[in-house]
C-alpha cells in the first residue's frame, strides 16, 4: 500500500516520477530563460564583457612580442650582462624596417616610452633610417640612436617580450621596474596617483560622514512624522532625482562661486570683507558640498528603510523604564538601525569614489578625484592599459568595502526604500 | 495561592483607605483639536490595586494610559501619582513599569541585558544588577533564559521577560496595555494567573488594559469600563456583572437579553413597562426615567428560569411568558436555547444539561419566568 522508500517513484504510465517532473518543468524553465534573456543578454554586453576586457587590457602587453618579434627571438638566452650579439642588432633592424613599412610603430613607441623615456624618439628615428642601415648593424645602430648602445634599452625589450605585464598596476600607484628589474618608486615629480587615490579615499569618507549627519535626522523625520507630511518630505528628498545632475552641479557653481550667491550675501551682511571673498568653488569644498547635497538621497533611503521598521514602541519602553531622551536614543534606536547607518555609508562611499563628472566641474585642481584621471587617461594620454589599471583598483577596492560590509551587516538585511 | 492572596490587596489598601495612589481628575484629550477621545476621565486607584479599563476599540483606553506613563499630555485635567501633579514630569522621571501590547523588548541585548537596562539607568551597582535580574528571572519562572535574544523566546517567554522588565526596577505602580492581546488561549489564562500572583506577592498596584471581558472580571479588583471616552461604570466584577448601572455595561459584561419598553408606572422599588410588543414586564428601575420614558430592560440568561406547564410555580415568578424556540445549541455543561419572545428572536436561555430538564425541540412552544429583581431597567 505504501510505497518503499528504497523504490523510485513512479507515475501511473511507469515513469519514474523525478524524470516526468523534470520533462513538465521544463518548458516553463525555457519560457523563463526566454522572458530573461534580453536582460541577460544585455549584461553579459554591457557589464560582464566590458569588466573582463578592462582587467584584460589592465595586464595585456603585446606590443613588443609582435612588433619586434625577431629581435625577441634572438633575445632569447641573452644573459643581459652585456650588449646582446649582432644577430639581434641585425633582428631589430629587420623589425623596424618591417614596421616602417607597415606604419604601425605607433603603439610599439609609446608603450616602450612609458618604460623608458627617449624610447619614441628612438624608434621613430631609426626606423626612418631602417632601410639605409649598412651592416654590421650594432655600429650602424648605436650611431642612429645612442639608445641602441644602452644596456638598459635590450633589457626592456627582453622584459617586455612577456605576454603580460605588472607595469600599468606599478604606474598605477606610482611605480616602475627599475633597469635592474626591481619595482621603485617614480620620481618624486611624477608621482601622482597614489595622492589621488588617498584623496579619493579621505574625500569620499567626509562626503559620507556629512551625508550621514545630515540624512540621519531627516530619514528618523521621516519614520516618525505622520503620513502626509513624511510624504511630503519624501518628495522633497527624491526631488534632487528629478533634476538633471548636470544642472544640479552647476548650480553649486553659481551659489559657491566667488562672485556666488554665497559669498554675496556674507558681504552683504558684512561678515567678510568684499576683497577676500572665500575660495569655495574649483577646490576640495566645493567637491564635498556639491557631492554631498548630491549622494544625500542615497544615505538617506536605506536608514529610512531601517527605521521605518522600528516601532516607536522601542523608545517608548526604554523611556518608562527610565532612560533619558539621549540615553535612550543611544543605547536603543541607534544600535537598531546600525544596519542602515552601514548600507547607506557603503552606498555613498562606493558612489563617491566613483564620481566623475561632479569633481570634474566642481573640483578645480585641488578636489579632483582619481576617476578624472582615469578619464585623461583615456582620452587625452591615451595609455588605456593604466586607466584600466586604475579602474581595476578602484573596483578591487569597492569589492573588497562590498565583502567587510556583507560580513558585518549582511546584504540581505538591507533594503532600498 | 490564589486565593489566598486575592484578599490581601483590598486588605493592603484598605489601611490607607484615604490616601489615593494614582488619580485621573477631570482628564480630556484631543489629539486633531476637533474630537475628544477621552472626555471627563475620573479614576481613584488605591495603593496595590489591581484596577483594569476594560472597553471596546478604540474607546480611549491606550491614550489613558499613555497620559499616566507620560508619553501623551492631557488637553485637560490633572493625573496625580502620590497626590502630586505629574502632568509636566517626562516619562523617564515618572518610575512607572510598562508592558506593551507587543512586548517592545530591545531585540539587539539578551534577555539580561534587557532587564538590566533599567538598573543601568539608575546607576545600580554591578553586582546588584545582576543579583536584581536573576531575582526577577526567577520570579517569572524563567532562569537560564538570561543569554537569549528575545528572537529566540517563545511569545509567553516574551511577555514574561517584559514583565519582569517592567517591574525588576520595582516600580510602585504598572501599566499594562493589552499585555496578553498576542497569545493563545491556553498561554493567556496561565498568564493571567502568573500576573495576578506576581500582583499579590509584589503588592504593586497595576492598571491593565484590555478588551477581554474575561480577563477583566477574573484579574481585577475593580474595573473601568470605557465606552466612547467615557468611563460607563467603575466597579468590582461582581457589581460590574450583576448590577450593571447602563444598557451599555450590561451589553459588554457578559450575555445579556435586551427587551425595549416603556415605563409606564412607578411602584416603590419596582416599575412597571410595557414592551413594544405589548407585553407588561415588572422590573428594577436602576437608570430608567420617569413615566412615559423609554427604557432598555436587560436581563441574564442564567436568571431566566424555564417553566414546565403543568408546573404550579408560575407563582413565584412575577414575570411569566411564552414563546417559541428557535435553536438549541448543545454546549456540554449546558444548553444555550434562542427563543422568539416579547417580541425579541434573539432572546436566549442557558438550562443546565442535567436530569429532570427535557430536550427542547424548535418550533416548541415554551413558558419561562423571571423575578423582577433579575430585570433591570436602564437608559434606552
Ligand atoms: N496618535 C494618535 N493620533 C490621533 N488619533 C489617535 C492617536 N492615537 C489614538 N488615536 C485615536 O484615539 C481614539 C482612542 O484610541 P486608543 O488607542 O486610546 O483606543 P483603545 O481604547 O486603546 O483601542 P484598542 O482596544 O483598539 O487598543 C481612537 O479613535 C484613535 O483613532
Ligand atoms: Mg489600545
Amino acid at each position: 500500500m505504501s510505497h518503499s522508500s528504497s523504490e523510485p517513484l513512479t507515475t501511473a504510465d511507469g515513469v519514474p516520477l523525478k524524470v516526468s517532473l523534470r520533462r513538465a518543468v521544463r518548458r516553463s524553465k525555457l519560457k523563463a530563460l526566454l522572458l530573461v534573456s534580453p536582460l541577460l543578454a544585455f549584461l553579459v554586453i554591457a557589464f560582464v564583457m566590458p569588466i573582463f576586457d578592462m582587467l584584460w587590457r589592465s595586464v595585456d602587453n603585446p606590443e613588443v612580442s609582435t612588433h619586434l618579434s625577431r629581435t625577441v627571438e634572438a633575445l632569447k638566452g641573452w644573459d643581459g650582462e652585456s650588449l646582446p650579439e649582432e644577430l639581434a642588432f641585425a633582428a631589430l633592424v629587420e623589425d623596424l624596417r618591417e614596421g616602417q613599412e607597415e606604419r604601425n610603430l605607433g603603439l610599439l613607441s609609446s608603450r616602450l616610452n612609458y618604460e623608458k623615456s627617449g624610447m619614441r624618439s628612438a624608434i621613430s628615428r631609426t626606423a626612418r633610417r631602417a632601410a639605409d642601415l649598412e651592416p654590421p648593424f650594432r655600429e650602424s645602430l648605436v650611431e642612429a640612436h645612442r639608445a641602441w648602445g644602452e644596456l638598459d634599452t635590450w633589457r626592456l625589450i627582453q622584459r617586455e617580450a612577456r605576454p603580460y605585464t605588472p607595469s600599468y598596476y606599478l604606474a598605477a600607484v606610482d611605480r616602475q621596474v627599475s633597469p635592474e628589474g626591481e619595482i621603485v618608486k617614480v620620481p618624486a615629480h611624477l608621482e601622482i596617483h597614489v595622492a589621488l587615490f588617498w584623496r579619493t579615499f579621505w574625500m569620499s569618507a567626509v562626503i559620507t560622514g556629512l551625508t550621514l549627519l545630515l540624512g540621519y535626522p531627516i530619514a528618523y523625520l521621516l519614520a516618525t512624522l505622520p503620513l502626509r507630511r513624511s510624504n511630503l518630505l519624501m518628495i522633497l528628498v527624491l526631488l534632487p532625482f528629478w533634476t538633471s545632475l548636470l544642472v544640479r552641479t552647476t548650480t553649486w557653481i553659481a551659489i559657491l562661486q566667488s562672485q556666488g550667491v554665497l559669498n554675496d550675501m556674507m558681504v552683504a551682511i558684512g561678515m567678510i570683507a568684499d576683497e577676500a571673498r572665500w575660495q569655495m568653488i574649483h577646490n576640495k569644498v566645493g567637491t564635498i558640498v556639491a557631492m554631498t547635497h548630491i549622494l544625500l538621497p542615497f544615505m538617506i533611503l536605506p536608514l529610512y528603510s531601517v527605521m521605518k521598521t522600528i516601532p516607536p514602541s522601542y523608545m517608548r519602553a526604554a523611556r518608562s523604564l527610565g532612560g533619558k531622551p539621549l540615553l535612550s536614543f543611544r543605547r536603543v534606536y541607534f544600535p537598531l538601525t546600525i544596519p542602515g547607518i552601514a548600507a547607506g555609508g557603503i552606498l555613498v562611499f562606493i558612489l563617491a569614489i566613483g564620481y566623475y563628472i561632479t569633481p570634474a566641474l566642481v573640483g578645480g585642481q585641488s578636489g579632483r578625484f582619481i576617476t578624472n584621471y582615469i578619464a585623461y587617461h583615456m582620452q587625452t594620454s591615451l595609455n588605456w592599459g593604466l586607466a584600466a589599471a586604475i579602474a581595476s583598483i578602484l573596483l578591487f577596492v569597492v569589492i573588497v568595502f562590498y565583502l567587510i560590509f556583507n560580513r558585518l551587516i549582511g546584504v540581505d538585511k538591507v533594503k532600498l526604500g | 495561592m490564589n486565593e489566598s492572596a486575592v484578599p490581601d490587596a483590598p486588605a493592603a489598601s484598605s489601611q490607607e483607605v484615604d490616601t489615593c495612589f494614582a488619580r485621573f481628575i477631570d482628564v480630556q484629550k484631543s489629539y486633531d483639536g476637533v474630537e475628544l477621545v477621552v472626555k471627563g476621565f475620573n479614576l481613584d486607584i488605591q495603593r496595590g490595586e489591581f484596577v483594569t479599563l476594560l472597553g471596546p476599540s478604540g474607546s480611549g483606553k491606550t491614550t489613558c494610559l499613555m497620559m499616566m506613563a507620560g508619553f501623551e499630555t492631557p488637553t485637560h485635567g490633572d493625573i496625580l501619582l502620590k497626590d502630586q501633579p505629574i502632568n509636566g514630569l517626562p516619562p523617564h522621571k515618572r518610575g512607572i513599569g510598562m508592558v506593551f501590547q507587543n512586548y517592545a523588548l530591545f531585540p539587539h541585548m539578551t534577555v539580561a541585558e534587557n532587564l538590566a537596562f533599567p538598573l543601568e539607568v539608575r546607576h545600580l551597582s554591578k553586582s546588584e544588577i545582576a543579583r536584581k535580574v536573576d531575582r526577577a528571572l526567577g520570579m517569572v519562572r524563567l532562569e537560564g533564559f538570561g543569554s537569549r535574544r528575545p528572537a529566540q523566546l517563545s511569545g509567553g517567554q516574551q511577555q514574561r521577560v517584559a514583565l519582569a522588565r517592567a517591574l525588576v526596577f520595582e516600580p510602585d505602580l504598572v501599566l499594562m496595555d493589552e499585555p496578553l492581546g498576542a497569545l493563545d488561549k491556553n498561554l493567556r489564562e496561565e498568564m493571567q494567573y502568573e500576573i495576578k500572583r506576581i500582583h499579590a506577592s509584589l503588592g504593586v498596584t497595576m492598571i491593565y488594559v484590555t478588551h477581554d471581558q474575561t480577563e477583566a472580571l477574573t484579574m481585577s479588583d475593580r474595573i473601568a469600563v470605557f465606552n466612547d471616552g467615557v468611563v460607563q461604570q467603575l466597579a468590582s466584577p461582581q457589581t460590574l456583572y450583576e448590577s450593571p448601572e447602563n444598557a451599555f455595561v450590561a451589553s459588554f459584561i457578559g450575555e445579556n437579553n435586551r427587551l425595549m419598553g416603556e415605563v409606564v408606572e412607578h411602584l416603590g422599588k419596582r416599575c412597571e413597562v410595557v414592551l413594544d410588543s405589548g407585553e407588561r414586564v415588572v422590573a428594577k428601575p436602576v437608570a430608567a426615567g420617569g413615566i412615559g420614558s423609554r427604557t432598555t430592560l436587560s436581563l441574564r440568561p442564567e436568571r431566566v428560569v424555564l417553566l414546565e406547564a403543568d408546573d404550579g410555580d408560575g407563582e413565584r415568578f412575577d414575570n411569566c411568558f411564552t414563546g417559541t424556540v428557535q435553536e438549541v445549541i448543545y454546549l456540554g455543561d449546558h444548553l444555550r436555547t434562542r427563543l422568539a419572545l416579547c417580541g425579541n428572536d434573539e432572546f436566549i436561555i442557558k438550562t443546565p444539561n442535567a436530569e429532570g430538564h427535557p430536550p427542547l425541540r424548535p418550533g416548541q412552544s415554551v413558558t419561562v419566568g423571571w423575578t423582577w429583581q433579575d430585570c433591570r431597567a436602564l437608559d434606552a
